[in-house]
């Protein structure tokens, strides 16, 4: 408890210095001549004591759950691994540790690389084993949220324990995490990952211990710790009923935009169709009414099953009867062929007219296909979503990290969830700086996908702490812009001898230096000694994926460009350093040191201010050992068991 | 649960079931919707007066069996829901989708 009230009144004289720096920096500090540097380093600014005060937000109540005292018996459980292209044999430690999970339960192996001799090895180890059905062929996969989802309508235990293909779960991870299922309204517990790959000095800054630790904890104290995609247990019950609401919402807005683009629709297909089609036109005019009808309906209140069912009988009609006049003409037509022929004795080519006329007459070969706008405008009006593989997605398909939006619609159901800090699942983690660097630039990517698709701020049903602490990871992710700048500053100065900031250096140091030191305690005391040196160096040093992940992110929700999606591998593949991988901060480095000399040159030549250069060269040095990070991490050449030993 | 299947004629199939309507007996109602389509009867109608507690797994057998009927151009619907069934549909909003009717009759009576 005393350490809790500690770290509130560390976080409170953070933020108190914070606001006293950055406004004093808007209103009192800020060189107008040189706003061109000045004005985007103030954002900088502004933008870390957001960042800052989110993360005091987060901590403000951060501390260990007590853990649940008993294990509900009978719970029925599911394991659920999911797999893709992972090596089979990988995937087959983690599955014979599933099974060997001591709390009773069905092992599951979620294959969406549909391989036979998996299902042979999972039968052999007697764990079951799911792969996508026929449904799925030419709709969106959906990726891992499609794997689970469709695993969720083939099984029926009340939990689910989800697992990556590398994460080798002990056999009491759910004796310790079941207890907390006793609270109805908990849908979820996230456990920690960790990697038991990776060497003491973490070259690629795989391990999260802020993360998973202070930050999950200062979440869960919010009751907002997010579903991190594995090593978590989830309630069946409340994804179904995501996967209900969803469903509802969803048909409604397709009902909706279909039945007001309708006319619109209808109108161009009408110009497009001869007017000597009278047939068509008869069939068009047909179809605007019942949209029409289906408008009122719908306005009425009525149940949207009701009214999509009328007008998909009433368009069956329609087109029926465009058959049925069609095959009329085309008997005519064979009677007199017949005739001419002498009639009856050949009788190849009568035709049973009412065969003839349903096969013509269905859906999918109906003569409104001819105006296919038309066509596919009546198939959105209906509700068995036939554009999914199946009508129910209770895990999130809005961006590829499903599992964080997937928390915030749980969250905004009203559901629990809780944050388990124990370790109970040991995964792998990339071995080298490409796949890491594309690991990152995914997560990065899921989540402004999310941010833009679900802003947190304006979803109803969380409360304002829920939708700060899911926000607060977006925002951390907007990094990037701000490393830029803070990176040009000092090369701006040392080459130009340009201040963005304009006073003197000890008032300067009066207002930066409390903000900067409480920040730093902020950060030691929080972590309770774990460092967090080397998030802290990545976080700064991969400001290109940061920035790679936002503009795609923007141009995938807003124009539909894709994403390069592209699965972590596990695989180490052939060492060669790839400095290719890290151009943009070789060029900044190599920047930073050419500023720092020019600068030097110019104190030397006494064109330069002293305290100015001297700050400002401190600022280059710290910049240089931040980015130095990268250098083992290119010629890191992937974990050996034995080295460490 | 049990369930049972009754056919009537014009192609309409009558499910009927008794207890809990949850993750453990959701698969079951979807296999029967599927089959009874499957034979030809589209129509289905899923009676829940003796369904006394649905979960949303249940819900989503019965979008489930909608989908499966809509698809054979056929339709399923749902009658006498108890008071637990019907707060559960007004609460997940599905009664915006399905419309309880009073009983089995009733159901397809105007179509």
């Amino acid at each position: 408890m005393n350490r809790l009230l500690i770290l509130r009144v560390i976080v409170i004289v953070t933020v108190v210095f914070g606001v006293n720096y950055v406004a004093w920096r808007w209103m009192f500090s800020l060189n107008w001549h040189a706003w061109w540097i000045a004005v985007p380093l103030v954002i900088a600014e502004t933008y870390s004591l957001i960042d800052v005060s989110l993360f005091g937000l987060a901590m403000w109540r951060s501390r260990p759950r007590e853990l649940p005292k008993t294990v509900p018996l009978g719970t029925t459980v599911d394991v659920f691994i999911t797999t893709y292209d992972e090596p089979i044999d990988l995937v087959m430690i983690t599955a014979r540790h599933a099974r060997d999970i001591r709390y009773p339960h069905s092992t599951w192996l979620l294959d969406d690389g549909a391989r036979p001799e998996l299902a042979a090895a999972a039968a052999e180890l007697g764990v079951g084993y799911i792969k996508r059905g026929a449904d799925w062929m030419n709709r969106p996969l959906h990726a891992k949220a499609g794997n689970l989802n469709n695993a969720l309508m083939s099984t029926n235990g009340e939990l689910l324990l989800i697992l990556d293909a590398d994460q080798v779960p002990q056999p009491e991870i759910l004796d310790n995490t079941l207890g907390y299922f006793d609270d109805e309204r908990v849908a979820l517990v996230q456990t920690p990952q960790l990697f038991g790959n990776v060497p003491i000095s973490d070259p690629l800054g795989s391990q999260a211990p802020l993360f998973y630790g202070p930050i999950q904890q200062g979440k869960d104290g919010w009751n907002a710790a997010f579903f991190c995609g594995s090593n978590a247990i989830l309630r069946r019950e409340a994804l179904m009923q995501l996967g209900i609401t969803g469903y509802v919402a969803e048909v409604e807005r397709a009902v909706d935009t279909a039945l007001r683009g309708a006319h619109r629709v209808i109108k161009r297909a009408r110009r497009s169709v001869p007017k000597s089609n009278e047939m068509m036109h008869a069939a068009l005019a047909d179809v605007s009414l019942a949209v029409d009808a289906a408008k009122a309906s719908i306005a009425s209140g009525e149940s949207l099953s009701g009214v999509t069912y009328r007008l998909q009988r009433r368009v069956a009609e329609v087109s029926q009867g465009m058959v049925a006049a069609d095959v009329q003409l085309l008997a005519q037509d064979l009677r007199a062929i017949e005739e001419m022929n002498g009639g009856g004795a050949d009788s190849d080519f009568t035709i049973n007219i009412d065969a003839t006329m349903e096969a013509l007459g269905s859906r999918d070969l109906s003569p409104l296909g001819a105006v296919e706008s038309v066509q596919t405008l009546l198939r959105s009006i209906d509700v068995d979503r036939s554009g999914e593989a199946q009508p129910l997605m209770p895990l999130a398909t809005i961006s590829v990290t499903e599992d964080m939006a997937t928390s915030m619609r749980l969250h905004g159901l009203g559901w629990k969830s809780v944050y388990h800090h124990e370790l109970l699942a040991v995964g792998l983690a990339p071995e080298d700086l490409g796949t890491m660097l594309k690991q990152r630039l995914r997560w990065a990517q899921g989540t402004m996908q999310v941010l833009i698709r679900e802003n947190p701020l304006v979803q109803r049903g969380m409360t304002l702490a829920q939708r700060l602490m899911y926000f607060s990871t977006m925002w951390s992710y907007l990094s990037g812009f701000a490393t830029i700048v803070y990176f040009a500053a000092p090369i701006v100065f040392l080459c130009f001898g340009v201040l963005p900031v304009n006073t003197s250096a000890w008032h300067f140091f009066l207002h930066f230096l409390p903000f900067m030191v409480a920040n730093q305690v902020l950060f030691a005391f929080a972590c309770r000694g774990v460092s967090t040196w080397r998030g802290q160096q990545y976080s700064l040093a991969l400001f290109p994926v940061w920035i790679e992940a936002t503009t795609s992110a923007v141009a995938n929700v807003f124009f539909g460009r894709p994403l390069s999606f592209i699965v972590t591998s596990k695989v180490r593949g052939a060492y060669r350093p790839q400095w290719t991988l890290i151009t943009p901060q070789i060029i900044v480095s190599v920047a930073l040191t050419l500023a720092a000399v020019i600068g030097v040159t110019r104190l030397a030549l006494g064109v330069g201010e002293p305290i100015g250069t001297a700050v400002n060269l401190a600022w280059v040095a710290l910049d240089l050992v931040v980015l130095s990070v990268l250098v083992p991490a290119v010629r890191y050449r992937g974990f050996d068991n034995k080295q460490e030993e | 649960m049990d369930f049972t299947v009754q056919e009537l004629e014009q192609g309409i199939a009558v499910v009927r079931g008794a207890g809990r309507l949850n993750m453990v007996s959701a698969g079951q109602l979807r296999e029967l919707v599927a089959a009874a389509v499957a034979g030809g009867n589209s129509r289905i109608v899923v009676d829940l007066s003796a369904v006394d507690f649905i979960d949303s797994s249940g819900l989503g057998a019965l979008v489930n069996g909608l989908k499966i009927a809509r698809q054979a151009g056929g339709d399923l619907r749902i009658s006498a829901p108890t008071d637990q069934v019907k707060l559960v549909l007004q609460l997940t909003n599905m009664e915006r989708v399905l419309f309880p009717y009073p009983t089995v009759d009733s159901a397809y009576a105007n179509d």
